[in-house]
């Protein structure tokens, strides 16, 4: 965990409510792994937000979030040049060692971000993984360029069909994947669980008191014991969830 | 230069910054990001008989300058906390630490109280009273004088580190209960614990905490804290930690001015880690802009 003042960028919207914030001043000595998240001090609120790490590269560290409540329509509104206090470096990410030959990468909504940068990472390692992005609609659709251009095989659902195929990611699972990464809604995480057998991990969320393990405020029962999102996870394998 | 000393029940802290109980771990967590051995002692994760899991999620509501949390003193049992967490708090922190005990029986408080008592390294033992009494109704401990002294009594008897009663602030006379403790033979007092509060979720009509409610602790109830503090301290001879929304040097400085002997910072480490590291650099200047010298002239001055 390093405590950084970084400068917005870019903070522009990339879909319907979604936006992405690209923030300049990474101290480039901290190692960020996929699956890890920041926590965002907005001015105005108490708390700080937790968003997941979409990308970090040369010092810019970019941040994709869903516009869903105060903290965040604020976080919109943030012109370039403002600075923001950050804690990065949060949390377990996704364990790459256990991608196999053909992992799948699946995310719903506001859980894609974290993926891209995951996907980046496989292919940096000479894993080639196939991307399953959700969506409600086609206004809200983002980053499907954005993993196609990594390489990546990159399949898009929507609800309604408005765009891509049309139906729930778990209707659109590929035969043959080896290990699967996900991060999106519960329902749509249960779901997945439900309908493979395959090992995976997956990303979970929880209204969080600090974001680095001092305040129990995150804790879940898992099949080994209570664990903290912030700290223990947020990623976690199926079998430690029980799912 | 200012003197930051404080004498705390016998025991002399380096300066007066307490990290609270809940909002510090095990001190371990907090040594990844600063030399916690700069604080003048830190208080740990309330420690109950056995092991709990507390509450299901949501546990946390944000509010106007603060939060609820209702984590339900999730903990995993004294026998652990001795084995595990004691030694790895022992790795990072090098002097005596504070001891948060719960209890939901007079039982409970004197069993964890003497379970901890043997153990080196622990200066103080911090007694939650807030829980509900499980034998009383559920009525809360902390509530009622009698009850206060008797949790008071039972874990003096126990033990000879010095016993320091935490006070709730949810009750119409908290200088009685100080009263009450003070007589039953306590060392010291801390206060305030959470003010219960509430917020519901507009979208789905619930309560946010899934709870129904929870404490309010953070900026918002500093105020309240003050007054506490300073009507307690008026009242009682042993001496008193004040906290409640202490976020800077400056709220240190207005605890001490209070009446208090040394200050607990909770909800602030929260939001920023560095808050108790950078509270202790900017103390000193404070008290020098204030044309002070000694912390402990500052306590004396508010009793
Ligand atoms: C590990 C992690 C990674 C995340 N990554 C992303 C991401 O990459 N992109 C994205 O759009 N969103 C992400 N989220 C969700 C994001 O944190 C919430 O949408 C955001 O906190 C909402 O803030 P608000 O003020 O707009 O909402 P409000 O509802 O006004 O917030 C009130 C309080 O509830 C908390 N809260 C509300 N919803 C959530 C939630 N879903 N999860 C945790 N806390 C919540 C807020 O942090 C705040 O403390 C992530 C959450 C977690 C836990
Ligand atoms: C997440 C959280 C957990 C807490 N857990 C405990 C606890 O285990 N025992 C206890 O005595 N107080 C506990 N408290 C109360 C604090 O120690 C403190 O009394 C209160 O938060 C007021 O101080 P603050 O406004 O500086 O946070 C907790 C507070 C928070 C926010
Ligand atoms: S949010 Fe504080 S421990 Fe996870």
């Amino acid at each position: 965990m390093t405590q950084q003042t970084l400068t917005i960028l870019h903070n522009t919207p990339l879909a319907s409510g979604v936006f992405r914030l690209e923030l300049a001043g990474l101290d480039p000595a901290e190692p960020l792994a996929p699956g890890q998240f920041v926590n965002l001090q907005i001015p105005g609120f108490f708390l700080r937000r937790p968003i997941s790490v979409c990308d970090a590269a040369g010092g810019v560290l970019t941040l994709i979030y869903k516009s869903v409540g105060e903290g965040t329509r604020v976080l919109s509104e943030l012109p370039p040049g403002h600075s923001l206090d950050v804690l990065t470096g949060l949390g377990r990410g996704y364990d790459l060692e256990k991608a196999g030959r053909a992992p799948l990468l699946v995310g719903g909504g506001a859980g894609i971000p974290p993926l891209y940068f995951l996907a980046k990472e496989l292919l940096r390692q000479g894993i080639t993984p196939r991307v399953l992005l959700g969506f409600n609609t086609a206004a809200e659709c983002f980053y499907e360029a954005e993993f196609t251009a990594l390489g990546a095989e990159t399949t898009l659902v929507t609800l309604e069909g408005s765009r891509g195929q049309k139906g729930f990611v778990t209707d659109h699972l590929p035969k043959d994947f080896t290990h699967f990464y996900a991060c999106g809604p519960l329902p749509m995480l249960k779901a997945l669980c439900r309908a493979t057998e395959a090992p995976g991990q997956l990303s979970l969320e929880e209204r969080m008191g600090c974001g680095f393990g001092a305040c129990m405020g995150c804790s879940i029962q898992t099949a080994r014991g209570p664990k903290r999102v912030c700290k223990d996870g947020p990623v976690f394998h199926r079998e430690v969830l029980g799912w | 230069m200012v003197n930051m000393n404080v004498n705390l029940c016998g025991i002399w802290l380096d300066n007066p910054v307490i990290p609270a109980s809940g909002t510090f771990g095990y001190g371990y967590e907090m040594a990844e990001h600063y030399d916690i051995n700069i604080l003048g002692t830190f208080s740990f994760k309330g420690t109950t008989l056995e092991p709990r899991f507390g509450n299901p999620t949501p546990r946390i509501a944000e509010c106007p300058a603060g939060l609820l949390n209702a984590v339900g003193l999730q903990n995993p049992g004294v026998d652990k906390v001795i084995s595990e967490e004691l030694p790895l708090l022992r790795q990072v922190f090098h002097k005596p630490v504070m001891a948060n005990i719960s209890g939901f029986s007079l039982e409970e408080y004197t069993e964890v109280a003497r379970r901890l008592d043997k153990e080196e390294g622990i200066g103080w033992l911090e007694i939650n009273i807030s829980c509900p009494n499980v034998h009383g109704g559920g009525m809360s401990f902390g509530t009622d004088p009698k009850a206060a002294a008797a949790v008071t009594r039972a874990v003096k008897a126990v033990t000879t580190k010095p016993v320091i009663i935490k006070l709730t602030p949810n009750v119409t006379d908290i200088v009685s209960i100080a009263k009450a403790c003070e007589e039953a033979g306590a060392d010291g007092l801390s206060l305030i614990n959470t003010l219960l509060g509430m917020r519901f979720d507009l979208k789905t009509r619930q309560p946010l905490l899934a709870n129904t409610t929870g404490g309010l602790s953070g900026p918002a109830v500093f105020p309240i804290a003050l007054r506490m503090v300073y009507q307690v301290a008026q009242a009682v001879r042993i001496p008193v930690i004040g906290l409640g929304g202490v976020s800077s040097a400056r709220d240190v400085l207005e605890m001490l001015t209070a009446g208090a002997t040394a200050v607990q910072v909770g909800s602030a480490n929260l939001i920023n880690p560095a808050a108790c590291k950078e509270i202790i650099e900017e103390l000193p200047k404070v008290m020098e802009q204030y044309g002070f010298t000694e912390v402990k002239t500052v306590t004396i001055a508010g009793r």
